[in-house]
């Protein structure tokens, strides 16, 4: 037996040319409804999955998903005792959305009335309930009338069964789900960020999250076709959190997270069409985490690469101005302009490789020369800035002495950290304070607390 | 001094003895009092004394064991929109994707109400609440990118967007650094000015008689509450702070296991 | 029903099984880590997905690095997206697993030509064919019984050399740190043990099912005993009850509505959630049985001492006693609570009847003499502490009361009349 179908299980080669154009554009009918629909999945799911992530409730929507295997066996039960072939679409999502929503309550039951935490009240019921659903599944194929062959492509996903009016209804669910989106954008907001003030307001925020937790039951529900219970969860999560490191806004939040949902969808579907044994689901999430991992490095927002691009140039910023300060500091204490490269590793507890490097970084930007007897001097334009920064320092140590009851001997130590925050507006405040336009001389012997 | 039995119906908020526990534990008992109208209040208390319990009470974020509470003679359900709240700083999550004029836009949304979007005067009015606690040049930063200090007078800006007549905010001062502090105090000082009550979770002692007009003083129970002239003494701050008072909260625990 | 040898075996593997899978399951549960067993029995199937496809056969060293090197690594990522990423712990293991889980079954499908593997068996394992797939020298030893129970072995041994480092590590980690336990090696230990586990129980009960084994006895556990050691004991047997009872319930509940049998898996897991509701209901400390037990029982101690309270406050005054109905009325419980808490104290000879109406004898006097005593005693604590008005003293005083252990008597200190003018009885 097949974990699931794809589209294209006759084919074993590579697509050719005019394959891939018929599949791109969606000529094929079958292709057409499958892409469409989980194109339309991906969109609601990003938009719900959204506030799912922000309200801190990804484990439960997978435990909701499980929890629905027993609702679609007995769903499938019952219509057959009716007399149907049981395979009707609509009975069988209402049974698994009637369990999904038993098992959120089941979790909710378990965490208040025991001892026991979230992730293990998740745990039970995701497992005990999807351990049910099989043995359902089980009794339902020894049932007379109808057959139950196809009800496991529910745990896996099978795309391949979707005919033209799934894909309308996943359509339609998409649809409610972004007016729903947008009409409680503004109250989700409140729940998830500060749901106490919410409450305070006046906010009916048990009926907020209510409506919240059955949206992404439906959307699970609709997802369990192609992707399968065990991977719906993904299709909420992942557009969601790759969305977050593209953007600082709950609205371009949102439509971010929606299109990367649809795009996988898309890629997904499309990919699965093409490839030979590729089966959708899967593909799709595959994509999701294609995606993730995409704007988990390069997002601009908290992304990994910006982060350690802006830590060092921080870093760099740091060493330099410590380097200006003490060449500053070690030409005011000798009264002259020039300085050996041994005073500087004295004063900074560097080593001679560091300083000789930032030494060089200083001569790049024309702050130092170096001298032919092996010692360097402060240009014009290192001068400038160095004094700047030593002023800047310096304002800031006589503030934290005269405001905040700072011992003297600990204050080098603050500013060295507060004064590469220090903005241009700060200074200029600092000055009117302390009605100082000169240096200030170092209020600590220089070098002490080194 | 001895609290009178009778409440008046014009008090801001009139606590009548009002009981909360925490499964079962008592965490405040048979607290009684009215606060009076118009005044900066500070609710002074070691930890664990049911201080932001009995703000948390009055707005009918934690269930009352038993005991009613009166919002100017009415419940409050009724006088919701005379009450706003400053949460602890440390109650929500600072990574949310919003920046600081969102956040301040949410002390209008009842106004707003349900389902419509956010309207210009609505983010005027919040530009004016930054403001006021002088956050305007943040605006537009993401929240996670503000100091500690700032995160708290973001905060205050959102229960100034309320305009509401009653405040109560939960340790405001909590760790915020001088400038915030001040703003925080000049913010108070003009709430009081213009006739709004103001009650705040406070913790630090030094403070109080500087702030504060009036105080109460709790530990499971209210020990004194009045102007701080006549309450905030020494013999008051032992009782209210001193080791004595383990028999009670020994007492709760036993009632806990009841 | 039929009982054959197979199904002894079935029932043995199964308990093998579910007692290896309770070890690391029950320190997950205490750490609060449930999930993560999840999410590592879920990339079990990249691991040996990725096994068959490197050597080619079904070779179990080969299977069970492939998954033990899988689970480090999804214990490691969902880590490292946890912190450099600030995703929530619950997004970022719904992330991290369901992405290798897609994973491997794109592998299994490209798979499925080259390598014998069955995706079925993933999901429900393959509990009901262990007896068949025996070695020629195994003694006549199912291989799912060695696999399982040497697994069972490890385990064992695993808990008892780090038996102390795991209550530490679990409880306070900064302290281990201090003592020089490595938390983040006892972390990846628990991984190990956990991945390792889940792939060697992962061919008897499917790779989902696992998640039951590892997560329901343990919380069971938890919901009846408040000791560590306990625990485990606990855990152990309850995950080879679950077994037991899994099986027999496959072969025989689904018969009684005429059908042949079902998953036994399945049965398995459904069996351990019963447990489960069982511990919930009716456990003795933590259930919802017990809990309302208490609280009658408590409400009608109350109910007694106030009976006792009201008659000896009638006798000081010297007022007429009272009838049952005169002294619900008075206490404000319901008349059936009241006949009931009588009865109580009729029993223990603590009050008398004469016509419809109580008084006290000798021996409640003596236990109602304490009572009012404390209730005075608080009354002048609160009055000296917290000075409020006459009746809240009394309302705070009447609930205290029933609450006074000998040692707070002794703190109340003596006194000998109360804040509104009272007498204090004696304390004798």
């Amino acid at each position: 037996m097949s974990v699931s179908h794809s589209i294209s299980d006759a084919r074993r080669s590579i697509p050719s040319w005019d394959e891939l154009v018929r599949v791109l554009t969606l000529e094929e009918y079958n292709t057409r409804v499958v892409v469409l629909g989980v194109m339309a999945l991906g969109t609601a799911a990003g938009l719900v999955g959204t506030f799912l992530l922000l309200r801190k409730r990804a484990l439960t929507a997978d435990a909701l998903s499980h929890a629905t295997l027993p609702g679609i066996a007995i769903a499938f039960m019952v219509m057959v005792s009716f007399g149907g072939d049981g395979k009707t679409l609509v009975g069988l999502l209402l049974g698994a959305f009637v369990f999904g929503c038993v098992g959120v309550l089941a979790i909710l039951g378990i965490r208040h009335t025991t001892r026991l935490k979230d992730d293990a009240a998740i745990g039970i019921v995701l497992s005990v309930l999807f351990g049910l659903g099989l043995c359902l599944l089980r009794i339902a194929t020894e049932l007379p009338n109808g057959s139950a062959a196809g009800l496991s492509g529910f745990i896996f996903g099978k795309a391949a069964s979707m005919v033209a009016s799934d894909a309308m209804t996943m359509g339609m669910v998409a649809l409610g789900t972004a007016i729903v989106t947008a009409v409680l954008r503004k109250e989700w907001t409140l729940l998830c960020f500060d749901e106490k003030f919410g409450e305070v307001q006046g906010w009916p925020v048990l009926w907020l999250d209510v409506v919240l937790m059955v949206l992404v039951a439906t959307v699970t529900v609709i997802a369990l076709q192609s992707v399968g219970l065990v991977l719906a969860v993904a299709m909420l999560i992942i557009p969601a959190a790759s969305a977050r490191y593209w953007t600082t806004k709950i609205t371009s939040m949102l439509i971010a997270s929606a299109l990367i949902g649809c795009m996988s969808g898309w890629l997904g579907a499309v990919g699965s069409a093409l490839i030979p044994r590729m089966p959708t689901g899967p593909v799709i999430v595959l994509i999701c985490g294609f995606w993730f991992v995409f704007s988990f490095i390069v997002g601009p927002n908290e992304g990994l690469l910006i982060r350690q691009v802006s830590r060092v140039r921080l870093n760099r910023r740091i060493a330099l101005q410590h380097i200006l300060r003490s060449m500053w500091e070690v030409c005011e204490d000798n009264n002259k302009s020039e300085f050996a490269l041994e005073s500087i590793v004295h004063v900074r507890s560097w080593n001679k490789r560091t300083v000789l490097k930032l030494l060089r970084y200083c001569a790049k930007k024309n702050y130092v020369t170096s001298l032919p007897t092996n010692a360097w001097r402060l240009t014009e334009k290192g001068k400038a800035e160095a004094s700047r920064v030593v002023r800047n320092h310096r304002l800031w140590e006589v503030y934290l002495i005269t405001y905040a009851d700072i011992a003297p001997t600990h204050v080098d130590r603050d500013a060295d950290m507060i004064e590469h925050v220090l903005g241009r507006d700060l200074v200029q405040k600092l000055e009117a304070l302390l009605d100082s336009k000169t240096i200030p001389l170092s209020p600590h012997p220089i070098g002490a607390s080194e | 001094m001895k609290i009178e039995a009778g409440h008046s119906p014009t008090s801001p908020v009139s606590i009548h003895d009002l009981t909360v526990a925490y499964h079962r534990k008592p965490v405040l008992w048979d607290v009684d009092l009215d606060i009076p109208e118009g005044k900066l209040i500070a609710i002074v208390g070691p930890n664990g004394a049911g201080k932001s319990t009995l703000i948390k009470a009055v707005m009918d974020l934690v269930p009352k064991a038993s005991g009613k509470v009166m919002i100017y003679g009415k419940s409050f359900k009724k006088q919701r929109k005379l009450v706003a709240y400053v949460p602890q700083r440390e109650s929500v999550d600072w990574d949310f994707p919003i920046d600081a004029l969102g956040v301040v836009v949410m002390g209008r949304y009842n106004k707003i109400g349900w389902c419509k979007s956010v309207r210009k005067r609505d983010t005027q009015a919040a530009m004016e609440a930054l403001d006021r606690v002088g956050m305007t040049d943040y605006a537009h930063r993401q929240i996670s990118q503000l100091s500690g200090g700032q995160q708290q007078r973001v905060f205050l800006a959102r229960a100034l967007a309320q305009d509401s007549t009653i405040y109560f905010m939960d340790e405001p001062f909590a760790s915020v650094d001088a400038a915030t502090e001040k703003a925080i105090v000049k913010v108070l000082r003009d709430l009081r000015s213009s006739g709004k009550t103001v009650v705040v979770v406070h913790h630090d002692l030094q403070t109080v008689r500087e702030y504060f007009d009036h105080v109460i003083l709790l530990n499971m129970r209210v020990v004194a509450h009045g102007p701080v002239d006549e309450v905030f003494t020494d013999a008051n701050l032992k009782k209210t702070y001193g080791g004595r008072l383990t028999l009670l909260s020994e007492a709760a625990d036993r009632l806990a296991r009841h | 029903m039929m009982w054959s040898e197979i199904d002894t075996w079935i029932i043995v593997i199964g308990a093998l099984c579910a007692a290896g899978c309770a070890i690391p399951g029950t320190i997950l549960v205490l750490r609060r880590m449930s999930l993560m067993g999840d999410a590592i029995s879920h990339t079990v199937l990249p691991g040996i997905a990725i096994a068959f496809l490197v050597t080619g056969s079904r070779d179990p060293m080969a299977m069970l690095i492939g998954a033990v090197v899988v689970g480090l690594l999804t214990a490691f990522l969902v880590q490292a997206i946890q912190s450099l990423g600030k995703v929530e712990v619950g997004a970022s293991m719904g992330i991290v697993f369901t992405v290798l889980f897609a994973f491997g079954l794109v592998l299994m499908r490209q798979a499925v030509d080259h390598v014998d593997i069955d995706p079925d068996c993933v999901l429900y394992g393959s509990i009901e064919l262990a007896w068949f797939d025996q070695d020629p020298d195994g003694l006549g030893i199912p291989r799912g019984a060695i696999v399982n129970g040497v697994m069972l072995l490890a385990n064992l041994i695993v808990m008892l050399l780090f038996y102390k480092e795991f209550k530490i590590t679990s409880f306070d980690p900064a302290l281990a740190k201090s003592q020089g336990i490595h938390p983040s090696f006892m972390h990846y230990l628990l991984m190990t043990m956990t991945a390792a586990t889940a792939v060697a129980a992962f061919e008897t009960v499917g790779s989902i099912l696992v998640v039951a084994m590892f997560i329901v006895p343990p919380a069971t556990a938890y919901l009846l005993t408040n000791r560590y050691g306990m625990m485990f004991i606990l855990a152990i047997g309850l995950s080879i009850l679950a077994a037991a009872l899994g099986h027999v319930s496959a072969i025989t509940v689904p018969t009684w509505f005429g059908f042949s049998g079902t998953s036994t898996a399945g049965a398995m897991a459904v069996a351990t959630g019963f447990l489960f509701i069982c511990a919930w209901v009716a456990s003795p400390s933590q259930g919802v049985l017990a809990k309302l037990w208490h609280r009658a029982s408590m409400r009608l101690r109350v109910i007694r001492e106030d009976i006792l309270g009201v008659l000896w406050r009638l006798e000081e005054r010297g007022q007429q006693q009272l009838d049952a109905l005169q002294l619900s009325e008075a206490i404000g419980a319901t008349r059936w609570m009241v006949l009931v808490a009588l009865r109580g104290l009729q029993k223990k000879d603590s009050i008398a009847r004469e016509d419809a109406h109580w008084s006290l004898t000798e021996r409640g006097r003596i236990r109602a003499t304490k009572l009012v005593r404390a209730h005075r005693l608080w009354e002048i604590y609160l009055d000296k502490h917290f000075p409020q008005d006459s009746h809240q003293l009394h309302q705070s005083a009447e609930r205290l009361e029933h609450v006074t252990t000998p040692s707070m008597y002794s703190s109340l200190g003596d006194a000998k009349e109360d804040p509104h003018g009272s007498r204090v009885p004696g304390d004798e």
